[in-house]
This record gives structure tokens, C-alpha cells and sequence, in this order.
């Protein structure tokens, strides 16, 4: 059984968001690149998948320009046996998914994080398994393998869903698919360079949408501090202000 | 020049800087407390590869260089100076002695698993009257035809009592003076070793210090390292790299503290404005961010020096000195910075206070490298 993670490249989650050409472009200079934590967590869970037996191979992937293969190879060093860069600018989610289905075939399942934390954009593992036409979960918060079947523990409201399927799947992953990320060992990291990281050509697709316009959300608010004597204050303030009574 | 890390620099900067801030500082405080071992933290990092860093892969090392040694101490020690200094002697005077002096049977025996963090090691030449005195060494190491017998005191050993493997200096022939020590590699449990009370500091608590007594300790010949004599030139090659680490873990402090006092400005509001936009303030974090700069470029020179096997004496001292003295400086404004809150347990700054303390003393006080500095400059 082989295992594909897909692999975003994003800003550090501390990084301070500037906009440029006229805020229609995130400013990423002097940003520190990471692997999207999600991801990252998914990595972690094939890591563990691998670890308990069965497991062929875990390959990473991503679309992406040479300046994000250092995240690709931290994911070498934490324990992936190679990776696929695919040689293009991450345009939108169809443009994305329409690259990551060209080298994703082969694969009986297939690891997304539920979105990336650079757009949010939460769609790139569901357009994915629509173009290959294969099963796909999302909100997946754990996962075994049985024989030639998955188990797929899902959040519902109120509850939990288990589910049994057949594969080739697509896991969309969330909270809970595993505990932390590894941090990789010295091994690993040595390791990493001799790993076999692969350039894909991009192939011809559409985007599908255009970013128009980025703003920043208004500062927050100051904290306003009442005296423990004045209750009466904060109900006026939470009724007039807040307007949450 | 080139001040460029490279990925493999970075990611253990990086991997350092998760484990510090996402394991170390969970029970940091409580381990500071009550004076507990971290036993699980130096399982983990040794499963990492930080125990045995600079070690040959075939020793069971990382093979990683001393710029990476320099930014894991750094990292490591911004929340945890205990760890770090357990982690610093054994790599950079027990791990790093033996790899460089070590036959290829001591190397098998004793490096590999040192290197791989299963027992960890002490550096014992420290002695009640003789610290940075190192040339008068009390500790007798008298030979008895396969064997050598041991008798003596050493005191401030770093991992006395959770060390398994020890380095022991001691004098053979004590009219040759500095000509006639040894060093010796001494199996812990050997019968004759006693341990002094755990020794209640004033800071890296959670490292466990202790005298170390020897009383006709039989140690055999192949435990020599070196030729006859050979023992005070090694301790003092060894000192000399090790002061590479110390400094790393100065500047730590240093860096760690300017993190927490930067991060505090930001948000505690006096006179209606953050503590950061009065002038008072800022130039502190200013001063501080140059000391920093200074020390760290210090470091990495020796680093650099050492990885490219050039004379260090002078740059590990001053890397040393100089380190060690702005931890002190920088710490204790950081604990100004936080004023009151800075005073107690819960904004960590006057742990690292108390621990910048001791970078001025271990490993060669900052008078020491002082006397290694001048020399240098005054030579003929």
C-alpha cells in the first residue's frame, strides 16, 4: 500500500500579513516558509501508519516553484521516502488539484489537511478526489487501515461517524488524525538530501479564480476593564456595545 | 564571507526550537522547583541525535558540525539551561574528548553509546582546591602493574550521580607537576566511587551536581586515554571546545530573555501606552539586541574556527567571556523590563537570571578567559 501527502507551502503561522501591488498580492518578503500544519499532522499519521506495517511507501507532493523545496524536504527529513515537486506557481484550488491528480494516480490513499492556513481555501482534497473519481471523506479525524479497507472516524454534529471504505481514497484530515507533529531527528535531516525529490512539468489547466482585492481585519478593539462593584455597567455595555443581551 | 546558514543548519535550529518550546517549557519551572532530573527530556533529545551531535556516524554520532551545535545550545537553552548543560558536557567535553583521543576500543566501548544517548557522561577536574587552577590536581592516579588506583576528590560535577561514564583527571607523577596527569575513563559503578549530597544551587536546578570521591578505585591501563602524560594537554584541548558550548548556552539565556522581555513591552501598558513605546524601554531592547548580535557572531566564529580545524583558544574565550557576561547583563534587564512580575516564578526571567550566573563561572570563570585573552594580545 502506498501512501501520497500533499504538501502545502505556507507562511509561518506568526507571520506578519502585508499586501503589495495595490493589495491585490500577499507581500512574502523576509516570510519564513512552512509546511502547513495540517499537513503536517497528516504526515504525522502516515508516519504511524507506516510504522505499524503494510505500508510500501509515504511520497509528499506539492505545486510549487524551487523556493519551496526546503518545506518539501523537512517532510523528507521527518520520515516521507520521496517527494514530488510540480513545477508551478499554486494558482487556485482547481489549478492545484488539476496538477496533483496527474501524479496522484497509483496511490491507495491519498492524506490532505483540511485547508491550508495561508487562503483557507478548504477544497483542494475534495476537487482532487472529484477529478481521479475516487472515494473521498472529509473532516477526518482518525484513520486505521483493515485488510483492503480504511476506517475513518468523522465529527459529526453532536457525535462521531465511523466509517468503512474501500480505496483508492481521499482523507481530508483535521484535529484529533494525530497527536503533534514529529520534530525530525538529525538522522532524518542528513537523510533528506539523499532522498529522491522529483520535478514534475506542470500541465495545461485553467484557474478558475482571481484574486481581486486582499484587506486586513479592522485592529481589535481595546479591552475595556470594569470594576468588580460595577455590574451594572458591564450589562449596559454588553446590551448597548455589544449588543449580545 | 558567508553568513548564510544552510537547510540542514536551519532545520535543526528549527527542530531545537519546537522541542524547547513545545516540550522543555511544560514542566521547566516545577523540574527548577524541586531539583528532578529531566530523564524524559534527555530520552527524547538523544532519540533526536542531540546527545552525541558532533560524532561520527560510524560512533553512533549525528555528524553534524558546531554551527549546529551552537544554534541547538542556543535554542535549547532560552527556555532551558539545566538541559542544555547536561546535553553540553556530554557532547562537547566527554563525547568530543573521546572522539578526538580515544583509541578505536574506547570509541567502540564507550563513545557509541554516549554518542547515542543511552548513558550519558561526566567531566570530572574540578577538585576542592583546584578549579580553574587545573595544573595542581590532588586526585592520584598511581600505577599498579595492568591498572591504575584512584584516590581523591572531585567536586562540581555535572551529572555526578545520572552519569554513567565518567572522564577523570588525576596526577600520576606529581613531581613531573602538570606533565605527570592523566586522564582516565572510569566506569561509574566501580567499587571506591562515592557521591557528595545533590548540591542545592542557585540555578540549572534541574541538573544534577555532586563532589565525587575515589577511594583506591581500580581503573585498567586501556582506560588511559592518550600517551603517559598526556592528561592536562587533553583537558585543556577539551576545555577549550567545550567553552563553544557554554557560550551557546550564554547567549541562550541572553536571546531567550530578550524574547520574553520584547514580547512583555508589547503588552503591558503603562502611562496609557505599551512599555515598549517609552524610550526607556526600547533602548534597553536595543542594547540588548546588540550584545546578542555580538555574542552569537562570537560563537559561530569559534564554531566556525573549530569546524575547519583552526586554533581556537582565543576565540572560544572570548566567545566565552563575552557570552557568558552580556547573559548576565542582558537577563537581569530582562528582568527589569517585567518589573515586579519579572521578580517571580511565572515570567521565567529570574530563572534565566539565575542561570546566566553560572556561565560566568563554569568551564572557566570569565577572569580565566580573561587571562587567555590578555595573553594573546601581550605575547611576543
Amino acid at each position: 500500500m502506498k501512501i501520497l501527502v500533499l504538501i502545502s507551502n505556507v507562511p509561518d503561522t506568526t507571520t506578519k500579513i502585508r499586501f503589495t501591488g495595490d493589495n491585490t498580492s500577499f507581500d512574502d518578503a523576509g516570510v519564513q516558509w512552512i509546511i502547513n500544519p495540517w499537513d503536517e499532522l497528516a504526515l504525522t499519521r502516515a508516519m504511524e501508519l507506516k510504522e505499524a506495517g503494510g505500508i510500501e511507501k509515504i511520497t509528499v507532493a506539492n505545486v510549487g516553484e524551487k523556493a519551496t523545496e526546503p518545506t518539501l524536504r523537512k517532510a523528507l527529513a521527518v520520515g516521507a521516502d520521496d517527494a514530488i515537486r510540480i513545477d508551478a506557481p499554486a494558482k487556485d484550488a482547481f489549478y492545484v488539484a488539476s496538477q496533483l491528480a496527474e501524479i496522484a494516480v497509483g496511490y491507495d490513499l491519498i492524506l490532505a489537511g483540511i485547508e491550508a492556513s495561508d487562503y483557507n481555501g478548504n477544497a483542494v482534497g475534495g476537487m482532487l478526489a472529484e477529478i481521479l473519481d475516487y472515494n473521498s471523506v472529509s473532516a477526518v479525524s482518525g484513520i486505521n487501515i483493515e485488510g483492503d479497507k480504511f476506517i475513518v472516524n468523522r465529527e459529526i454534529d453532536g457525535g462521531s461517524q465511523v466509517l468503512n471504505i474501500t480505496g483508492p481514497l481521499v482523507a481530508i484530515v483535521q484535529k484529533g488524525i494525530a497527536k503533534e507533529p514529529r520534530i525530525p531527528a538529525m538522522r532524518g535531516i542528513m537523510m533528506a538530501r539523499k532522498k529522491p525529490l522529483n520535478v514534475a512539468n506542470p500541465i495545461e489547466a485553467n484557474e478558475r479564480t482571481q484574486f481581486v482585492n486582499f484587506e486586513l481585519p479592522p485592529p481589535k478593539a481595546a479591552c475595556k476593564m470594569i470594576d468588580e462593584e460595577n455590574a451594572k455597567e458591564i450589562i449596559k455595555l454588553l446590551h448597548e456595545e455589544a449588543k449580545v443581551l | 564571507m558567508n553568513f548564510e546558514l544552510t537547510e540542514e543548519q536551519l532545520m535543526i535550529k528549527q527542530a531545537a526550537r519546537d522541542y524547547a518550546q513545545r516540550e522543555l517549557i511544560q514542566d521547566v519551572t516545577e523540574r527548577d522547583e524541586k531539583a528532578i532530573f529531566p530523564e524524559k527530556h534527555i530520552k527524547n533529545l538523544a532519540e533526536l541525535g542531540f546527545m552525541g551531535m558532533m560524532v561520527d556516524p560510524e560512533y553512533g554520532g549525528s555528524g553534524m558540525d558546531t554551527i549546529s551545535y551552537v544554534l541547538a545550545m542556543e535554542e535549547l537553552s532560552k527556555v532551558d539551561a539545566s538541559v542544555s548543560v547536561i546535553m553540553s558536557v556530554n557532547n562537547s567535553l566527554v563525547c568530543y574528548g573521546l572522539s578526538r583521543f580515544g583509541n578505536e576500543d574506547q570509541k567502540q566501548k564507550y563513545l557509541t553509546p554516549l554518542a547515542k544517548g543511552e548513558v550519558i557522561g561526566a567531566f570530572l577536574l574540578s577538585e576542592p582546591e583546584a578549579g580553574s587552577d587545573a595544573t595542581h590536581q590532588n586526585t592520584t592516579a598511581d600505577e599498579k602493574d595492568d591498572h591504575y588506583v584512584l584516590n581523591g576528590t572531585k567536586n562540581w560535577i555535572t551529572s555526578a550521580d545520572s552519569a554513567s561514564t565518567y572522564i577523570v583527571i588525576a596526577q600520576t607523577y606529581p613531581e613531573k607537576k602538570h606533565r605527570g596527569i592523566n586522564a582516565f575513563i572510569v566506569e561509574k559503578d566501580s567499587p571506591g566511587i562515592s557521591l557528595g549530597p545533590h548540591e542545592d544551587k542557585m540555578g540549572m536546578r534541574s541538573s544534577d551536581t555532586h563532589s565525587v570521591m575515589f577511594t583506591d578505585v581500580v581503573v585498567p591501563k586501556e582506560n588511559r586515554i592518550g600517551e603517559d602524560g598526556f592528561g592536562f594537554k587533553f583537558a585543556m584541548m577539551i576545555l577549550e571546545a567545550g567553552r563553544i558550548g557554554i557560550a551557546s548556552q550564554a547567549l541562550g539565556l541572553a536571546s531567550g530573555a530578550m524574547e520574553r522581555a520584547a514580547a512583555y513591552a508589547k503588552e503591558r501598558k503603562t502611562f496609557g501606552t505599551e512599555i515598549a513605546n517609552h524610550q526607556a524601554i526600547a533602548f534597553k531592547l536595543a542594547d540588548m539586541a546588540v550584545k546578542i548580535e555580538n555574542a552569537r557572531n562570537l560563537c559561530l566564529k569559534a564554531a566556525w574556527l573549530k569546524d575547519n580545524h583552526k586554533p581556537i583558544t582565543v576565540a572560544s574565550a572570548m566567545a566565552k567571556q563575552y557570552a557568558a557576561d552580556i547573559a548576565m547583563e542582558v537577563t537581569t534587564e530582562a528582568v527589569q523590563i517585567h518589573g515586579g512580575y519579572g521578580y517571580v516564578k511565572e515570567y521565567h526571567v529570574e530563572r534565566l537570571m539565575r542561570e546566566a550566573k553560572l556561565t560566568q563561572i563554569y568551564e572557566g570563570t570569565s577572569e580565566i578567559q580573561k587571562i587567555v585573552i590578555s595573553r594573546d594580545v601581550l605575547k611576543e
